[in-house]
């Protein structure tokens, strides 16, 4: 079986801050497109140097959050569950997002209408577990329905602080049993879960998870994450992974960073869940 | 959130308020999000109930959750659900209840929807709401603009009123019983005169207490065994220390009562000797002679005629009293309310706030009593016959708790045990 971990990333040809969807979003201050690039090919350089292999998709114009692959939808074997983007200016990117997938031989699924889901971003595996962050992007209900679909447990965790509005801004991953959050952006109710679910979780504290440390991609033992977090970096070292720091400061001014800018399309190490054979052909009703 | 204070069901009380219901499925054990919901609703004022919950079995299966929640009014309501949908629950939507106008006054539609006397909600305008004035064999009237509905007997429907038709949008909740160690919980619904007496005793004086610190009304419903035993010292006794606030009997006890206040004797029988007096058998009749020469009991009472006894401490302290006549009655006495329909009337206003009923030797009464109440109304029939107390039950009112024993030595002790002095 072919272990070579393979990843999803659009070049930010047509990147910038055209509207302002979440609260590092300011027209005003905008971006520098030649920056953008060099900051971007610096992290597609970094996982290639990894053994990853990058799949790369064509970037379109009047799309500047199409480089935001992380929310194309949810990669589970073959299935591609599209997302259903909550703001309007983000869902001209589906028909491109599904166009892809379809073309690299997924089968493509949408959520019944009228339900909010923003792919891995709010969606992230850990074990045999789908954590799922609600509240901002996607819907508690969406990722019920994602649960019964996929025959997977799946827990909802409230999104409390608007700047982490996405689940994958403020939890990572890193193995089947330990995964780095950071407390603040969830409830009480939301840190219990994740305390009783997880071995190992490494706390990031609130001055380095506003420069992006929990958005990072685990490429093996290798953390590539935002520059600016010594202390995670230091914690990730105890616990035997290496990381990978590079400077994304363009893609924060969108409130994205590392994991935001790629998307898993082969299952990742710390997911143990797996599709069910049957999963992508099976006619799933849409009433439940 | 606060786990320690969270309980299966905050039942609401059968009082105001809206009630919706949401349903919510998903790995919501794991996930906290079902205590979250519950946590939520309490939080936000709202209380709940939780109908219908399915735990799944293996980790990967869902649960599910019906839960009821009620607020104080629907913009409280709105405010909740708004929040719930938020956490993955979704209302759940029946339709609502159909009603047709009344084409006719003093009769329901064809198909009306014929009520029980347990709780029943109904939904209207997309809400469910509380039946209210809850009794059996009623149809229920609708307040379209109020959004209220109510129980209304034949009698009285006018021609025009909204009445509910069919069984759409309508659910009766059923009432638990009792899980405290109490006579309730203690005696279940079995009529013996085989159970220990002292336990019921105290049963019947702790409900009693219990209704009147709860501010609800206790009523007694009375035959004249309660005079011709010799008991009416002994309820004289429980309305002057007010343990009794409404009482509803018939011509014969209150005549009886006030011939022993007058001549000493029950039906002619001395109450103190025991044995019947020369020309004992006419005290009755000349004492109906005489109160209504007077004009009624309240103005024998008022000129001194009357000194002791039922009749005179339920005027002295206010007791509601309503005197249902029958057909057999002679005189009647003024107070008597000869026209059956005008009697059930006003008992149906004064069981309003009733909490607690005891019903003692008759059956008349009783049975009228019981069809007017709502099923979570307590209720205990003392007689010495079982077939009074079988009879009750039968007649819908289920949860009658049955004492099979002599009115007298009841009555003594319950006294006694209630006594504040």
């Amino acid at each position: 079986m072919d272990t070579t971990p393979r990843i999803l990333m659009c070049p930010p040809d047509y990147y910038g801050i055209e509207y302002e969807i979440n609260p590092w979003m300011d027209r005003q201050v905008g971006s520098d497109p030649a920056e953008s690039h060099r900051q971007w090919r610096a992290l597609h350089d970094t996982l290639v140097d990894l053994g990853v292999t990058v799949e790369l998709m064509e970037p379109q114009p009047g799309l500047p959050d199409l480089v935001f692959t992380a929310n194309a939808g949810l990669v589970f074997g073959d299935l591609f569950l599209s997302s259903r983007f909550r703001h309007g200016v983000r869902q001209g990117e589906t028909p491109h997002f599904d166009r892809w997938a379809r073309a690299h031989g997924f089968v493509v699924e949408a959520l019944p209408p009228g339900r909010n889901f923003e792919g891995a971003g709010d969606a992230l595996f850990c074990g045999p577990t789908l954590f799922a962050g609600y509240r901002f992007r996607s819907d508690a209900r969406s990722h019920h329905w994602i649960g019964e679909r996929l025959g997977v447990p799946v827990l909802p965790l409230e999104l409390v602080d608007p700047r982490f509005y996405h689940l994958d801004t403020c939890f990572c991953p890193l193995s089947e049993t330990a995964a780095i959050y950071y407390p603040g952006a969830f409830d009480d109710y939301g840190r219990s879960v994740l305390k009783g679910q997880i071995g190992t979780l490494i706390e990031v504290s609130a001055e380095e998870a506003v420069s992006f440390s929990c958005n990072a991609v685990v490429v093996g033992r290798t953390v590539v994450l935002n520059d600016g977090a010594p202390k995670l970096a230091r914690a990730l070292n105890d616990l035997g992974f290496d990381s990978r720091p590079l400077r994304l400061t363009e893609f924060i001014k969108a409130g994205g960073s590392a994991k935001c800018l790629t998307l898993y399309l082969s299952t990742p190490p710390w997911q143990t869940a797996e599709p069910d054979p049957a999963c992508t052909l099976a006619h799933f009703s849409t009433s439940a | 959130m606060d786990r320690d204070d969270r309980r299966e069901s905050h039942a609401p009380e059968p009082t105001s308020g809206v009630i919706e219901e949401v349903e919510v499925r998903g790995h919501i054990v794991d996930s906290l999000l079902l205590p979250k919901i519950l946590d939520r609703i309490l939080q936000m004022g709202g209380t709940f109930e939780i109908r219908e919950c399915k735990i799944g079995a293996r980790r990967v299966d869902p649960s599910y959750a019906r839960i009821a929640i009620r607020a104080a009014s629907a913009a409280d309501l709105d405010e909740i659900l708004g929040d719930l949908v938020e956490h993955g629950a979704s209302p759940v939507d029946p339709e609502d209840a159909k009603v047709e106008a009344a084409d006719i006054s003093g009769a329901f539609p064809d198909h009306f929807y014929s009520t029980t006397n347990q709780r029943t909600q109904l939904r209207l305008g997309g809400r469910w709401i509380d039946v209210s004035d809850q009794e059996m064999d009623c149809g229920i009237a609708v307040d379209p603009v109020a959004k209220t509905a109510r129980c209304v007997p034949m009698v009285d429907v006018q021609a025009g009123m909204p009445i509910v038709v069919g069984h759409d949008g309508l659910r009766v909740v059923p009432t638990e019983r009792p899980r405290e160690a109490s006579l309730f919980g203690f005696m279940g619904s079995g009529v013996s005169s085989e159970k220990p007496k002292a336990v019921s005793l105290q049963g019947v004086a702790d409900s009693i207490r219990a209704t009147r610190a709860a501010g609800k009304k206790v009523l007694l419903v009375g035959g004249p065994a309660i005079v011709h035993t010799g008991s009416a010292s002994h309820v004289a006794q429980l309305i002057r220390e007010g343990w009794v606030q409404a009482l509803f009997a018939g011509n014969a006890l209150a005549t009886h009562d006030i011939e022993q206040a007058i001549y000493g004797t029950s039906l002619g029988v001395s109450i103190d000797r025991g044995e019947s007096i020369e020309h004992g058998h006419e005290h009755h009749l000349r004492t109906i002679n005489t109160i209504r020469r007077r004009g009624g009991i309240k103005a024998a009472v008022d000129s001194g005629l009357i000194r002791s006894g039922i009749m005179y401490e339920c005027v002295k302290h206010g007791v509601d009293v309503v005197l249902a006549g029958s057909i057999r009655d002679d005189g009647p006495l003024p107070e008597v309310i000869t026209d059956s329909i005008r009697a059930q009337a006003r008992m149906r206003e004064s069981v309003k706030d009733v909490g607690f009923a005891l019903m003692i030797a008759t059956a008349l009464h009783s049975i009228a009593t019981g069809n007017l109440l709502p099923a979570w109304v307590k209720v205990v029939c003392v007689d010495i016959n079982p077939a009074t107390v079988t009879k009750l039950s039968d007649r819908g009112t289920f949860q009658t708790v049955g004492l099979v024993t002599d009115v007298e030595p009841f009555l003594r002790s319950l006294a006694g045990m209630l006594s504040v002095l």
